[in-house]
């Protein structure tokens, strides 16, 4: 086991309501809100406010820690340089203007808006998506999927992608600590040799790391075999939706209509 | 073919005879090899003239140096790969239509268990065999935990695979073939890998269970307490087979195969 | 303002766990409802299709095939290899997947891993997951594959070069549907988004070019076999063109939208996507009003509840697709 294997975890372990859950209502809730973000005006204040406010309950609900959620809700942040254009991109009230190179742009208060509420949106949707993760567990998450009518083949790749991710990247380390170790020079500066040189250790690395993924991948075929398989893929899936599941869901419905009124009013 | 309670093996120059312990001639051999041949499909010869017969309760161990061939054998046993000769599984013979059958009846536990264990959770792992036997949902579950119990990881059902120790990853492989309920379990490298402490709990493990069992190691510890039978391969061929005791004190023998008397 | 986008595809790099090339990994929230949807119709099709025929055409050999290659891409991308000024070229893998396992398992390989990395580590979003597969797995393999497709019988050399040329042109139609779904979002303005998205990714395909191409031939020196064994047999001449057509879109888009992004604002109008002012073309709801209203009191109310009316329709079909697939489970 590496240090990757964990900087790679994003389940937190525990026994909170969210965390016994149904995966498919979590999932279900998770999109129900991201697309209810997505759905709110600009500059609905209020609205973005309390759908903040519901991810804190839900974190504190969840026993996640409220920290957790905020420090990881920042990924998706340098995306947003490129929604900065869309300062200048609406009609709106001037606010400044500014020449650069070949652009006459002109930022506005309606442009500004739209920018935040971008942002906005994007922050919130991803912290959900973190507190969805930070409480279902990866092969939950695919039994979900598997019910939400996923095709079967694609769960059963995606299912071998997630055992073998930490196997393949541990490689992966491995192989990139290798060649640090040759050349020290490449460690820091810009390394040795043409940039055509690195590039082609680089794509030997791949290449290497491509036979042994392609190698395992038979080996894991003849286990495979060994216990039988035919090519079904089959799987017990050991969810059963109860009442709760389906109140909690209802309730979180209500709530993404409501912070719909609430944003339009 | 008849079974004789005495058998030769050319071992070179030198013939090694033995006698097999505990086997009871009136029963089905556990398993039955008769001059296997293969060759991989780049050409090279993996397997030569091999012949073995292992009883019921037979504990047995397969060594050898790298590349002699062990794996090769092995995968041979459920019908993975096929070469020309005949083998038997408990008296089934391992063909195309039996191979259902045979790959219950035989356990294979690959040597990488990043290899073996190929699902995310320890459960789906452990219910695949099961599972595609065909049984029933509740018979899938009544035997994970019986064969996780087995192991001594009954509360790994829901671990996932990735954040098990080396020793864990191993126990929980061969529960994933003691689900299947087999009546031999082939081990290929079990304590390869595994720390001071997981080995001895590899071995009082193996020890434990009552089925015959072939064991391809290079862990000659290991061998002398565990594994009554020795089998030696080299270069493709069985090379010697007989009593652990007896073989071991053939540091001449040991010796010219790569390998070393403990 | 192409610096502020070389900054940005490089310090998050140093910042995130996860590889990949960050700028092409969009975020919930920067695509608006109407294109989200359209990125998740387009990509459920060629999925199914991908699926149909894998499952058609493919021994179960494939799928832990897929399934571990998927793994691969993903440890792949964080293979790197330092250019200048503490810059690094990186592999996004969409063409070497296509051109290694095929399109349809190339595809759905790199759905896997697009998939993956929304979903667990919030590297790209759910709702918009579909654009993100759309740009990173789809155009990525249909380019990559159509173009080496063209050149199978050829020379090791000429099919290199061409996996070259492929690569970086994959990544190049990868920036090029990001930046057409951030402006048809009212995201960004286009004639700042694109420019600066495809000059930056111009350098970042060179990367993508020459990891793609050393591992190949790296491949073809050490397991010949392989290759020839996914790439040939199964797909048929139709790839080339359809290929050809996509990369053709991109090497003609590319520079007419960079240097004449009015052009191809007008065209988008002319062909109704946009409204004059090109607000935020496509979205449901502009903002507080709807368009017969005006903006009146009852204007807000009804876009209101129209609002809550969409999210209860979505909420009651994935209901009662999860009541279909309790009951029978
Ligand atoms: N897939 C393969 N293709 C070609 N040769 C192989 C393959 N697998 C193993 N071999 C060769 O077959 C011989 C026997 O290998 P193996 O059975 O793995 O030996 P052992 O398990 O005793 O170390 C070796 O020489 C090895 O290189
Ligand atoms: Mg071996």
């Amino acid at each position: 086991m590496s240090i990757h294997v964990n900087a790679f975890d994003r389940f937190r372990a525990g026994e909170s309501l969210i965390h016994r859950l149904d995966p498919r209502i979590k999932v279900v809730v998770t999109v129900l809100f991201i697309v209810s973000n997505v759905l709110l005006p600009d500059g609905a204040w209020l609205a973005f406010a309390l759908a903040w406010g519901v991810i804190l309950l839900t974190g504190v609900v969840a026993d996640v820690g409220v920290g957790y959620t905020f420090k990881r809700s920042f990924v998706a942040l340098p995306f947003a340089l490129a929604a900065v254009t869309a300062i200048f991109a609406i009609p709106g009230r001037p606010l400044a203007s500014v020449h650069l190179g070949p652009w006459d742009l002109v930022a506005t208060d309606a442009g500004l808006i739209r920018f935040v509420s971008i942002v906005i949106r994007s922050w919130l949707s991803v912290q959900m998506a973190i507190l969805l993760t930070a409480t279902t567990q990866f092969p939950d998450l695919m039994h979900a999927l598997r019910h939400l009518r996923m095709p079967r083949l694609l769960v059963a790749i995606v299912s071998f992608m997630y055992r073998y991710l930490f196997v393949l990247s541990d490689e992966a380390m491995r192989l990139l600590r290798a060649r640090e170790a040759r050349s020290a020079r490449l460690t820091e500066g810009d390394g040795g040799g043409s940039i055509l040189w690195r590039a082609k250790i680089a794509g030997n690395m791949a290449g290497q790391l491509f036979l042994r993924s392609y190698e395992r991948s038979d080996r894991i075929y003849n286990a495979m075999l060994a216990r039988g398989y035919t090519g079904q893929h089959l799987t017990l899936n050991p969810h059963e939706m109860r009442n709760c599941d389906w109140l909690i869901g209802a309730l979180a419905v209500m709530l993404t209509v409501f912070l719909q009124v609430v944003g339009r009013l | 073919m008849p079974v004789t309670h005495e058998r030769a093996v050319d071992v070179g120059s030198k013939r090694t005879v033995f006698s097999r312990n505990g086997g009871d001639p009136g029963r089905v051999p556990a398993l039955l090899v008769e001059s296997l041949e293969f060759a991989y499909p780049d050409g090279h010869v993996a397997l030569r003239e091999v012949s073995l017969e292992i009883h019921q309760g037979e504990k047995v161990a397969l060594v050898g140096p790298n590349g002699a061939g062990k794996s090769t054998l092995m995968l041979h046993l459920n019908g993975i790969l096929s070469g020309e000769g005949e083998i038997e599984v408990a008296g089934l013979r391992v063909t195309e239509p039996n191979l259902p059958a045979i790959r219950a009846k035989v356990g294979l536990v690959f040597q990488n268990p990043d290899d073996q264990l190929f699902s995310p959770t320890v459960f789906e792992d452990v219910a695949f065999g099961p599972l595609h036997m065909g049984l029933s949902e509740d018979e899938v579950r009544d035997r994970v935990d019986w064969a996780l119990a087995q192991v001594g990881m009954s509360d790994y059902a829901d671990r996932l695979s990735h954040h098990l120790s080396a020793g864990e990853k191993k126990r929980i492989s061969i529960a994933t073939v003691l689900s299947m309920g087999p009546e031999i379990l082939v081990l290929d490298e079990p304590s390869a890998g595994l720390d001071p402490r997981a080995r001895r709990n590899l071995i009082t493990l193996l020890s434990e269970l009552p089925h015959t069992t072939l064991v391809s190691t290079h862990d000659m510890l290991m061998v002398r307490e565990l594994l009554p039978r020795m089998v030696i391969m080299d270069e493709a061929r069985i090379v010697a087979d007989g009593r652990t005791k007896e073989l071991m004190d053939d540091v001449a023998l040991l010796e010219a195969h790569g390998l070393e008397h403990p | 303002m192409n610096w502020i986008f070389l900054v940005a595809s490089t310090v998050p790099t140093m910042l995130r766990a996860v590889p990949g090339d960050p700028a092409l990994h969009i975020p919930d929230g920067f695509l608006n409802l109407p294109i989200s949807l359209l990125g998740w119709i387009l990509t459920a099709i060629l999925l199914a299709v991908a699926v149909r025929r894998t499952e058609g055409e493919f021994s179960e050999r494939q799928i832990p095939l897929m399934g571990v290659m998927a793994a691969f891409i993903f440890a792949a991308q964080m293979i790197n290899f330092p250019v200048a000024g503490g810059t690094s070229g990186h592999l996004l893998g969409g063409a070497l997947a296509a051109i290694s396992l095929g399109p349809w398992a190339g595809m759905l390989v790199m759905a896997s891993v697009v998939g993956v990395q929304g979903l667990l580590f919030q590297d790209g979003g759910l709702v918009v997951m579909g654009a993100n597969i759309l740009n990173m797995g789809l155009l990525t393999a249909l380019i990559g594959y159509g173009l080496y497709r063209g050149v199978l019988g050829q020379s090791r050399g000429v099919r290199l070069a061409v996996a070259g040329v492929a690569a970086w042109l994959s990544v190049m139609a990868g920036a090029l549907g990001t930046s057409l779904q951030l402006w048809l979002s009212g995201t960004a303005r286009l004639d700042v988004v694109m420019p600066a998205m495809l000059g930056v990714h111009a350098l970042i395909g060179i990367g993508e070019a020459l990891i793609t191409v050393a591992a190949l031939a790296f491949i073809l020196r050490t397991r010949p076999d392989l290759l020839a064994g996914t790439a040939e047999a199964r797909a048929g001449r139709g790839w080339v063109v359809a290929g050809l057509a996509a990369a053709l879109v991109v090497v003609l888009l590319s520079p007419f939208a960079s240097a004449n992004p009015d052009g191809l604002e007008r065209v988008a109008m002319d062909l109704g996507f946009i409204g004059q002012g090109a607000d935020a073309p496509y979205q449901i709801l502009p903002d507080y009003a709807v368009p017969f209203l005006g903006e009146t009191a009852l204007s807000t109310v009804v876009a209101g509840a129209a609002g809550a009316l969409i999210v209860a329709a979505v909420a009651v079909v994935i209901m009662r697709m999860l009541r279909r697939s309790a009951s029978p489970a």
